[in-house]
């Protein structure tokens, strides 16, 4: 597999990856396949009705990882892409995805991902997302990524998702089912600038006794960015479902929470926390007290924020 | 050291213009002075002029001649001055690593963070790599903050009450805290205080009251006096 240094710098930005990764990985460049390898455990398949990829961790897998990266650098391509993950029960596995566009011309450049986790029975899966956007051209750079997830009795899904700068217009849609004690931790970390938008919209279905989730997003609206935090959660059974929502809003910024709590069940517990505001002033005094200028502050407090 | 020249901090109310430090000259150069009074006779407002954090209306301020009024926080703080603050401050990803990093400007080995906050009673290997968030008591927060203002090593160092908001316990632990800082610092330190223990310590008592001197010496001066019953009496009144 051979990429030019603009998507090999992607590849590091979004992945950590200064090398062809060792174990199993595919690679998506500009729409076509770039790279692949298979292991022992994990198998990558090609689907034949439509654009995508089937990813299959076997029975036995312990402590490996996947590299599923996108790469978009032609100015004007929208790609779609359906990637379905079948984790046998048992398995544990880290998947790292992501999308880097570099849109150095007038025209869109879009990437709609849709994920689909099958996770089985007692399997850990933890799932690493970033999305990135950069390049001088005019053209604006879009992801929507759509992350579906069913979680059987007893097994567990972490989603570390971050969308770090530079993608003008975002649709994140994430829906989950957990069966009995499943559990489920998302953590979200979006900034905006310019005259971007970005809505994220979760929908959490607690169906099974002893499940869980924890839903946390961490945000900030710069210049005339705008931001939407949709979420919803049925509690089913007797369950337990926690979600929050933080936001820094800075200069123009503006954010708005909807979130929807539905005790469907008497022993369901669901808390749901939000604080959207701007840095407050005892911050930037306090760093400020230790040699920081205001803006130095300023970043250093949104730095930790979305650490 | 310090000097305030005149000093007044007024502000507008619904009753007209209220004079909160009203004309405070002092020239302090001991190291620890201690400052005292009735709730709302200015002494955390005297403490944020000095910082910076508030402008005085009328006065000047200068730090080892240098005329300071008009510099601002920032500035304040390369020129040597450091702040702990009454209510410490928390932050969501920030840890105390982090901070005390900016501290001592410089990026301190786990070795030295975890000096500095042992020397604050705290365990350290616990401590240093938690976010300064909210699950931490209100007790290790200001053992935190004593570290931060620390590990500056200013010149002139400025303490809010840091008896605020603690237990009992932790405050017996604060007051070996401020005996052993006594020993080492190597500027001046400035406290405001309720507390008889830490007045102890002090080489110079300041009574602040309705925002002008009231008092000033030696704690063997000024202390006796601050016992006395009609004194007792009028921090109860107020």
């Amino acid at each position: 597999m051979k990429l030019d240094p603009v998507k090999m710098q992607l590849l590091k930005t979004i992945a950590d990856l200064e090398a062809v990764p060792e174990g199993a990985y595919n690679v998506r460049d500009n729409g076509t396949l770039a790279g692949r390898n298979t292991t022992a455990h994990i198998d990558i398949v090609s689907k034949t009705d439509k654009p995508g990829i089937d990813i299959i961790v076997r029975e036995g897998t312990k402590n490996e990882r996947v590299d599923i990266p996108v790469l978009l650098t032609q100015t004007g391509l929208k790609d779609l892409v359906y990637n379905d993950f079948y984790i046998a029960d048992g398995a544990d596995v880290l998947i790292v995805a992501g999308c880097g566009i570099h849109n150095d011309g007038g025209e869109l450049s879009q990437h709609d991902g849709v994920h689909t986790f099958h996770v089985g029975k007692n399997a850990h899966v933890k799932y690493v997302e970033k999305h990135y956007g950069e390049g001088e051209g005019t053209g604006e750079r879009v992801l929507n990524p759509t992350t579906v997830i069913e979680i059987d009795e007893g097994g567990s899904l972490e989603m570390d998702t971050v969308q770090i700068k530079g993608v003008d217009s975002t649709y994140r849609k994430t829906s989950a089912v957990l069966a009995k004690d499943a559990k489920l931790l998302i953590t979200e970390k979006i900034m905006t600038h310019g005259r971007q938008t970005a809505t994220t919209d979760f929908y959490v279905k607690l169906g099974g006794d002893g499940s869980s989730a924890h839903v946390i997003s961490r945000s900030v609206a710069k210049g005339q960015s705008h931001q939407q935090f949709l979420l919803s959660v049925d509690g089913d059974a007797a369950c337990y479902g926690h979600t929050e929502c933080d936001a820094i809003v800075l200069e123009g910024g503006t954010v708005s929470a909807v979130p929807k709590v539905n005790a469907n069940n008497v022993d369901a517990r669901l808390i749901h926390e939000a604080a959207i505001g701007k840095i407050a002033g005892d911050q930037l005094d306090k760093l400020m007290t230790l040699g920081l200028s205001e803006a130095e502050a300023e970043e250093m407090i949104i730095n930790g924020f979305l650490k | 050291m310090l000097q305030l020249q005149h000093v007044s901090f007024a502000v507008n109310t619904d009753e007209g213009v209220k004079r909160i430090i009203d004309d405070v000259s002092l020239d302090l150069s001991e190291r620890f002075v201690a400052f005292t009074g009735p709730n709302g006779g200015g002494k955390s407002t005297l403490a944020k002029l000095i910082m910076g954090l508030y402008r005085p209306t009328e006065g000047r301020i200068f730090l080892d001649g240098q005329d300071i009024t008009d510099m601002s926080v920032t500035e304040r703080a390369k020129a040597g001055i450091c702040y702990g603050f009454q209510q410490p401050v928390r932050f969501k990803g920030i840890t105390v690593h982090d901070l005390l990093n900016v501290a001592a400007g410089r990026t301190m080995t786990v070795a030295e963070a975890c000096d500095c906050l042992a020397e604050v009673g705290l365990c350290a290997r616990q401590y240093v790599n938690r976010e300064i968030d909210a699950n931490l008591s209100g007790g290790e927060l200001k053992r935190i903050e004593i570290a931060t203002v620390m590990a500056r090593s200013a010149t002139l160092t400025v303490f809010d009450e840091p008896e605020a908001g603690i237990d009992l316990w932790s405050f017996s632990n604060l007051i070996s805290v401020f005996e052993d800082m006594y020993a080492k610092i190597k500027g001046t330190m400035l406290i405001i205080s309720h507390q008889e223990r830490i007045l102890n310590i002090a080489d110079r008592v300041v009574v602040l009251a309705a925002g002008k001197v009231e008092r000033d010496g030696t704690k063997e001066e000024v202390l006796p006096s601050l016992l006395t019953a009609t004194y007792c009496d009028r921090l109860k009144r107020v």
